[in-house]
């Protein structure tokens, strides 16, 4: 591959770059060596496409998740009686999962999904193990999340509701759980924002997310200022829009209250 | 008494402080601590291998203390142009676009690129390699290379040469192109795989060195070319890797 050095852009530069401070000059060498020289911005739009995936395939995962063992552990923990066999079980799995999740850090399981469990072969394999991987993690956030939305609604909604024929199902439903995700919507968006950011450790497993293909950049020019900062440019642009669309979605929710 | 007792402390604690990062005669050394035999972690927690013990015998003769730190292979040379560290030595290669950026020392080692496969493989030359999956350790020659001919979809990157060579183990990739002694170690190391007779690459291996500091460019191929005339350079590489 052709090497760029500076002299040489600045031949091939327009006029008008020869008349500005070196500095600046400098500036615009490394933003053309970093987005322009050899497409390498496609390093980044390439990225970002499998950060996207991972991101949202993770989120949707760990709502699924966290929501249904959130509500096992509220129904087990409410039942007057002793519960049935089944509830207990899986409120035990439930216990097990969240210890476990929640005490080994994602790296570490990023390492065992990919290289002992799950052992992805192919690419779409390896995006596979990397949703799968971050969407458990993120479930078990979500879990606890959820688990506090719910416990936060009275009790009194749920023994209305069943005093007026709903099922307990029915009630939740209904009843609970649009309340309940009313008052965890900022906490879920911290979840968000988090699930997003850790995106960036599935390099371990070979995926080439936004931040890995940066850090490939850098490793072309080895010059970590321009990519880095518009690495961490990139993951701000999207938080903000991200924070943004929660708030929009947060006083839509809240118009009801008034 | 109490107060002055405290503002004696600080300033005990703010001179020990300035001696401590202030101090000029240490060497401080960058690796990747994944590389054997030049440079990996020991038994013992430390780290040891050919450029460990190259870098320790340079220092010595600089006068200076020695200290290594562990990082990513591919945040080296960053490293070393943000004066982290003073020196990288990793078993790296020579290439024109990382003099660019860094000054490279006298060479004191040669490696060469290999491919290792399982035993069974298809791929019995480097002809064969289009269109498979090879694994290399990110930001390494291997991987530089293999990305230019084969594109990026074709190449995962591995941390390090060891993932790599799991990930080939479960059977993940077809192949692992690294330098010749790890690779060695690694087939050692594991049943059922070997390394292609045919090379991929030649290269030289040398010390990166910030461009700003000169000096210490001078001083470390001065005492490299005494090491070498004396045949400590040889020695050390003798001892870990023994001859065939």
């Amino acid at each position: 591959m052709g090497i760029l050095t500076f002299e040489n852009w600045l031949q091939s530069a327009p006029e008008w770059i020869h008349s500005i401070p070196e500095w600046l000059q400098n500036l615009f060498f490394q933003l053309y060596q970093t987005f322009i020289y050899q497409d390498r911005w496609k390093f980044f739009t390439d990225g970002l496409k499998i950060t996207f995936i991972v991101t949202i395939g993770a989120l949707i995962l760990g709502i699924i998740i966290g929501l249904i063992i959130a509500i096992i552990r509220t129904t087990h923990d409410n039942s007057k009686r002793k519960p049935f066999f089944l509830l207990r079980f899986l409120n035990w799995f439930s216990n097990v999962y969240l210890t476990v999740i929640r005490g080994t850090p994602m790296m570490v399981q990023l390492l065992i999904m990919g290289f002992v469990i799950m052992v992805p072969k192919s690419d779409s394999g390896m995006i596979v193990c990397g949703i799968v991987t971050l969407g458990i993690n993120s479930g078990a956030y979500v879990a606890e999340i959820a688990r506090s939305g719910i416990m936060s609604i009275n009790i009194g909604q749920t023994e209305a509701g069943r005093s007026l024929g709903l099922s307990y199902a029915q009630t939740m439903w209904h009843i609970i759980i649009p309340q309940a995700i009313k008052n965890i919507l900022p906490a879920l968006g911290n979840e968000m924002i988090t699930l997003l950011k850790d995106t960036s450790l599935v390099s371990v497993i070979a995926l080439r997310d936004v931040t890995k293909q940066a850090q490939n950049i850098v490793s072309k020019t080895y010059q970590a200022y321009i990519p880095y900062i518009s690495l961490a440019l990139i993951y701000l642009v999207i938080v903000i829009i991200l924070t943004k669309l929660l708030g929009m979605l947060e006083r839509r929710l809240r118009k009801s209250e008034r | 008494m109490k107060k002055l007792l405290a503002l004696l402390f600080v300033v005990l604690m703010m001179v020990a402080c300035f001696a401590g990062c202030g101090s000029k005669d240490t060497l401080v050394m960058g690796t990747n601590a994944t590389f054997p035999p030049y440079e990996y972690v020991d038994d013992n927690g430390e780290i040891v291998g050919i450029d460990a013990e190259i870098a320790a015998a340079v220092a010595e003769k600089l006068g200076m203390e020695l200290e290594i730190k562990d990082m990513e292979f591919d945040s080296l040379l960053t490293a070393v142009q943000s004066k982290t560290i003073d020196i990288a030595l990793a078993g790296m290669t020579v290439t024109d676009e990382r003099k660019l950026s860094v000054n490279f020392s006298d060479t004191y080692a040669k490696g060469v690129q290999v491919i290792i496969v399982p035993e069974n493989s298809a791929i019995k030359t480097v002809d064969d390699l289009k269109g498979k999956k090879i694994g290399v350790q990110t930001g390494t020659t291997g991987d530089i290379y293999c990305t230019d001919e084969f594109g990026q979809e074709n190449v995962n990157q591995y941390q390090n040469g060891a993932l790599a060579v799991a990930a080939l183990n479960n059977g993940q990739i077809d192949c692992v192109v690294i330098d010749n002694e790890p690779a060695k170690n690694f087939v050692k190391a594991n049943t059922g795989l070997k390394i292609l007779d045919t090379e991929y690459a030649n290269e030289d291996y040398a010390a990166a060195i910030s461009k700003e500091n000169t000096e210490l460019l001078e001083n470390f191929n001065k005492a490299l070319k005494e090491l070498k005339d004396d045949g400590t350079v040889d020695k050390i590489i003798a001892k870990y890797i023994p001859a065939e």
